[in-house]
């Protein structure tokens, strides 16, 4: 009961309405969208998860990766392959992902964090690190090397195996979205979250006050880390089949970063935002370049979007829907 | 709070080879309000950051109450019981002002809501309770200052270093700082040592001076002993009064 006062506590009731209504709406989504609605809904809330998780590393605590491809690659791979080899259901793999995800974030952070590589060179850093691990990747026999690892296709429902049509899927990455959520206001309104917030601004000053600034960097990036894996997983068991061209690109860990910047760095709700932003966008213009039958043009309004988006409202455009509903979460 | 004695036993820096510190030998008593004074580029900074642990010292020791804290971490020399203010200052931009000073407070106070009260307590009493809504990097530079001594104060320090928080305040402000700083070394017993240009300061708050020049203690003593005290006129009084 205390941890839930604290999570709430200096919420405007009218924004745990909000809330409450919004969570009502995506429990009942299914039955009031079309397959095609539910799979854009997916793609959404997907995006707005690993924005999340990205977030606690960049948002909070200050540190730019460019490279979250790593872990969610990472993670697929290690559930799917414990299942496609040995029989291993996801629940199980999970862990196993995850944990993989979470020292790789711990490798990168150390050497980083201890040599005090900080702003574009830890970024570099981390681009280098999901490189070098696709190309391991494409000479790993054991997850199928270049030419991918495959999932067989179950038309039966088992959630235990998290084999499923779309709506298993929507309902598992609804409840990851909640949890991220909860959790980053949890961590947030905690020591270690005003620790991250404080590294961010001046990490000298920081210390000056305290903080242990390698340790409180080291927790975000494999919190960070661990939970992008989650992702990961869901993700290769959601589309059944992994390679590392795709799952370790540049352009994935690109993708990851790109709702919480939209949507406002270091915010609870700017990922969330954002990944609703971008996914519509990106379906509209996937429409129309359809319907004008001109190949790229979505490419080319899509990164127009971004770019006017970016421009006007540089922190982000939840920081001023917030103040235009007067709920007010600023970026801390 | 109570104040720690400060001890500084032949302590020395090199940076590349260029001596920045040499040698420097001086006691801050526990409870006392003490001022390094000297030039610009004498070696203050240095050996305050030799002190916060921002610098481990090539030669000598550090120790607070007998206890030896050079080639500490900054964070581990803060709960060690030393709390410092930068001279260039470095506020939380970002954050309110309540929770720059909160974070500090969050050092032996793990609870939020419990570091919040006691950073609300702090920012009242430097006149900033106010403000504590507005972003620090909103603040006028006086006000910075003053941000700077509640996040330090707010770590509960029991040696509070202060580099320049006079620097860039009116004479009035100047003369609230002082009011304030002796008023806390009266009621917490806290030890300060203080960085100081301002002589108007140093004069009405320091029992004991000492005054470095090109990285060498050159003297120290009463404030009245000091302005007396040839060498130091040599190389700083009498620029002061120049200026």
């Amino acid at each position: 009961m205390r941890l839930v006062s604290r999570l709430v506590e200096g919420a405007a009731p009218r924004s745990l309405w909000g809330l409450g209504v919004l969570l009502v709406l995506l429990l009942a989504a299914p039955a009031l969208l079309g397959k095609y609605g539910l799979s854009v809904l997916i793609l959404i809330l997907y995006f707005a998860y690993v924005g999340q998780a990205w977030n606690i590393l960049m948002g909070f605590a200050g540190q730019l990766s460019l490279g979250h491809a790593l872990y969610a690659g990472l993670g697929g791979y290690i559930a799917a392959g414990l299942y496609f080899h040995y029989g291993i259901g996801p629940w199980a793999g999970v862990f196993a992902g995850v944990a993989a995800a979470a020292l790789a974030g711990a490798v990168v952070g150390y050497l980083g964090f201890r040599f005090s590589l900080a702003g574009v060179y830890f970024a570099l850093l981390t681009i280098a690190f999901g490189e070098f691990t696709r190309l391991a990747f494409d000479h790993w026999d054991w997850a199928g090397g270049s030419g991918g690892l495959f999932l067989k296709v179950d038309a039966k429902v088992d959630p235990l195996k998290l084999r499923g049509g779309p709506l298993l899927f929507y309902y598992v990455i609804l409840a990851l979205t909640v949890g991220i959520f909860i959790l980053c206001r949890a961590l947030l309104e905690s020591r270690l979250g005003r620790y991250w917030l404080a590294i961010r601004e001046d990490p000298e000053a920081a210390q000056a006050i305290g903080v242990p600034v390698l340790r409180c960097k080291m927790i975000a990036i494999v919190i960070s880390a661990g939970l992008t894996a989650l992702a990961g997983v869901w993700n290769a068991f959601y589309y059944n089949n992994l390679f590392p061209e795709t799952a370790f690109s540049m352009g994935r860990s690109i993708e990851i970063t790109l709702a919480p910047i939209i949507g406002g760095l270091g915010t609870l709700f700017g990922p969330i935002v954002g990944a609703v932003v971008l996914t519509g966008l990106g379906e509209v213009f996937t429409d129309a370049s359809d319907y004008l039958h001109i190949a790229g043009i979505k490419q080319i309004f899509y990164g127009l979007a971004l770019l006017v988006i970016v421009m006007f409202r540089p922190a982000g455009l939840w920081p001023w829907i917030a103040d235009r509903l007067g709920f007010g979460e600023r970026r801390r | 709070m109570s104040g720690a004695r400060l001890e500084l036993a032949g302590v020395g820096k090199s940076f590349r080879g260029l001596r920045a510190v040499h040698d420097v030998d001086f006691v801050v008593p526990a409870g006392a309000i003490n001022a390094l004074i000297g030039p610009n580029g004498a070696g203050k900074t240095t050996i305050f950051n030799m002190i916060a642990g921002v610098f481990v010292p090539d030669a000598g020791t550090v120790t607070l109450d007998g206890r030896q804290i050079s080639g500490l971490r900054p964070d581990r020399v803060c709960s060690a019981g030393v709390g410092r203010t930068f001279q260039i200052v470095k506020p939380f931009k970002g954050l309110s002002v309540l929770e720059n000073v909160t974070v500090g407070a969050l050092h032996r106070r793990p609870d939020l809501a419990d570091a919040r009260e006691s950073a609300s307590a702090i920012l009242t009493r430097l006149g900033l309770y106010d403000r504590r809504h507005q972003m620090a990097e909103s603040l006028t530079l006086p006000d910075r200052k003053r941000l700077e001594v509640a996040r330090a104060l707010a770590t509960e320090p029991s040696l509070l270093l202060l580099d320049e928080v006079m620097a860039g305040l009116r004479p009035t402000e100047v003369d609230v700082m002082v009011t304030f700083l002796r008023e806390l070394n009266a009621a917490s017993g806290i030890t300060i040592l203080l960085i100081e240009h301002v002589m108007r300061a140093v004069m009405a708050l320091a029992a004991h001076v000492v005054v470095v020049s090109y990285g060498e203690k050159i003297a120290e003593g009463t404030p009245a002993e000091i302005s007396r005290h040839q060498a130091v006129l040599d190389v700083y009084l009498g620029d002061a009064e120049a200026s």
